[in-house]
């Protein structure tokens, strides 16, 4: 049980220190271009070898990291910030008006996957970090919404919440002192889970170029620079895809693994 | 069945009504007139104005609104700025490559995913079961537009089975056809047999822990049976529901991976509509992805209650 939260910890961490560190060191200037050196594969001096303008791998991984981890927490932060007072509004308002409206808006988010949001955003107002970002976090509202609610209406039914009201404490207050702290756990586990998916959705929408514009590094445009170059530089491709899945194979394994050492059901039948 | 029936109907209107509202404003409230954008920054304005006219750009909002709901339910999505053809032709030609082409991921993942999750619930905790488990993790980490990547780099270019991009066309048969969409297909089908399996795993590991799954053992099912008569039935439900949303990723997905291929799709139209700034076609393509997924939902919540009887008489 342990193994998946310190594996996946270790594995999303590395890449967390990867991308503070690129703040104030990275090998060679991720934009400096060196064309007698490129497409090199990984040698000593390029560890991760060279791409088609000669420039480091390893160091645009280590920038193309900040992008990634940037936009995936804040559209989570966004899904929470909005989903998580939405849920609990409509749980505590059960069977109202209130409810039907949250959930039927949440349902018609949905049908509007985040690649479809994020077009719409760019036929508006370009394409842009900021943009990919409002596409996935407005994708995320109804995610955070729905498990919110789920686990708040279970909560609703308690005693300790009975007790609450009985004490003159009204729904708002219910909700921020008593309901919100029993969801925490539940939240930070989908948390990582939303994270690692926008850490995917943002690769997606930088590939089509719907998302971080150049010069700013991201490791979904590295992979479309890669495609035309695959069959004579396939370590193009390779380095920013194994990036991409280990962040997200870490992110995951984290959240597995939060989950079983947060809930306290199975902590009791381990001890 | 009737009440419940029309009940999710109203609401698959109610949803659709709301989905169009939303997709028209964003698309009014685009910066850049088509007409302008068409004609260029030297454009006389007499033209200009003559063009916003051809183009019905003059009409007040509601009236457009109206114009372009109610051409949709006749069949008629408007005609393209750029291109001077009916959208609806535009978008049934690239159809035929984007829906065969999420359908054929679709039964892909069926196909992996159901054997896999019957097989890692039938081992729960041994080595199957951990191997399963393991390949779904890599499966849902992977990007498929990278994943397709590779497929091209092995099967396309080393190996040479298929072709690396582009599409034959279905006039040169069904299987020339769906040849070509073999590996889009493949890279499509991934993440998504990733999750359904691991769907189809855990809700089959509650189903067996079922009293009426011991019943049928205790009656003299072998495990096998019980299995195939009792628990895949009531174990589908959840099943169904996670097929019904991968619809939608899907064919948002296709939009990625037809890039990869270089598919004439939806996907390309939508990319090539957004730079040449032909917003019809762009809210007429988001207005048909909504709409499916819409519809998608609403058939499986239909399917549920051909399922579960219990729904039918709830409602």
């Amino acid at each position: 049980m342990k193994r998946n939260l310190i594996l996946g910890g270790l594995l999303s961490g590395l890449f967390l220190f990867a991308a503070l560190i690129s703040f104030v060191w990275t090998p060679y200037d991720h934009a400096a271009l060196d064309i007698p050196n490129k497409l090199q594969a990984p040698y000593a001096a390029h560890l991760l070898g060279t791409d088609h303008f000669g420039r480091d791998l390893l160091s645009m991984i280590m920038v193309g990291a900040r992008t990634s981890i940037a936009v995936a927490f804040v559209a989570v932060g966004i899904g929470m910030g909005l989903g998580v007072p939405l849920g609990l509004w409509a749980a505590a308002r059960q069977g109202t008006l209130v409810d039907e409206l949250i959930m039927r808006g949440n349902d018609l988010v949905f049908a509007f996957p985040s690649l479809v949001i994020a077009i719409l955003i760019t036929a508006i107002f370009g394409a842009g970090a900021v943009n990919a970002i409002i596409a996935i976090g407005i994708f995320n509202i109804p995610v955070f919404a729905r498990i919110t609610r789920g686990a708040a209406l279970s909560l609703w039914q308690r005693e300790f919440i009975m007790a609450a009201r009985v004490a003159g404490k009204n729904a708002t207050r219910i909700s921020i002192e008593h309901i919100l702290p029993n969801v925490t756990n539940l939240l930070i586990v989908q948390g990582t889970i939303q994270f690692s998916l926008g850490i995917l959705a943002e690769a997606g929408l930088s590939y089509v170029g719907l998302g971080a514009q150049p010069p700013t590094p991201s490791w979904g445009r590295m992979l479309a620079d890669a495609q035309t170059l695959v069959s004579i530089a396939p370590h193009m491709a390779l380095v920013p895809g194994f990036a991409i899945i280990l962040t997200v194979l870490g992110l995951n394994l984290m959240g597995d693994g939060l989950r079983d050492y947060l809930d306290p059901r199975l902590r009791v039948a381990r001890s | 069945m009737l009440r419940y029936t029309l009940k999710r109907f109203l609401s698959l209107v109610l949803s659709l009504a709301v989905a169009s509202i939303v997709i028209f404003i964003v698309i009014e409230i685009a910066p850049g007139d088509p007409a302008s954008f068409m004609l260029g920054m030297n454009a006389q304005p007499e033209t200009l104005a003559a063009l916003r006219s051809e183009l019905g750009l003059d009409v007040p909002k509601v009236q457009r609104y109206l114009a372009w709901v109610s051409g949709m339910l006749t069949g008629d999505f408007g005609t393209s700025y750029t291109y001077r053809t009916p959208v609806i032709d535009m978008i049934s030609d690239r159809l035929w490559v984007s829906l065969p082409l999420a359908l054929y991921a679709l039964v892909l993942s069926t196909l992996v995913a159901f054997p896999a999750g019957i097989f890692a619930a039938s081992r729960r905790g041994r080595a199957g079961d951990i191997g399963v488990m393991g390949a779904t993790q890599l499966g849902v980490a992977v990007p498929n537009f990278w994943f397709a990547m590779m497929l091209v780099l092995i099967f396309a270019i080393n190996l040479r089975w298929f072709a690396a991009g582009g599409f034959v066309g279905w006039d040169k048969g069904f299987f020339a056809g769906l040849h070509a969409l073999t590996l889009p297909a493949i890279a499509l089908a991934l993440p998504q047999a990733a999750i359904l399996a691991r769907v189809m795993r855990s809700s089959l590991l509650d189903v067996l822990g079922e009293d009426f799954m011991r019943t049928a053992r205790a009656k003299g099912l072998t495990e096998r049976q019980a299995l195939w008569r009792h628990g895949l039935r009531n174990a589908l439900i959840p099943v169904l529901t996670i097929i019904g949303l991968q619809f939608s990723f899907l064919l948002a997905g296709s939009i990625i991976i037809e890039q990869v291929f270089y598919l004439p799709g939806l996907g390309r139209l939508v990319f090539q509509s957004i730079s040449a700034r032909d917003l019809i076609v762009v809210e007429s393509v988001v207005m048909l992805l909504v709409f499916s997924v819409i519809l998608v939902n609403f058939l499986v919540d239909l399917a549920y209650a051909a399922v579960d009887p219990r729904l039918r008489s709830r409602s």
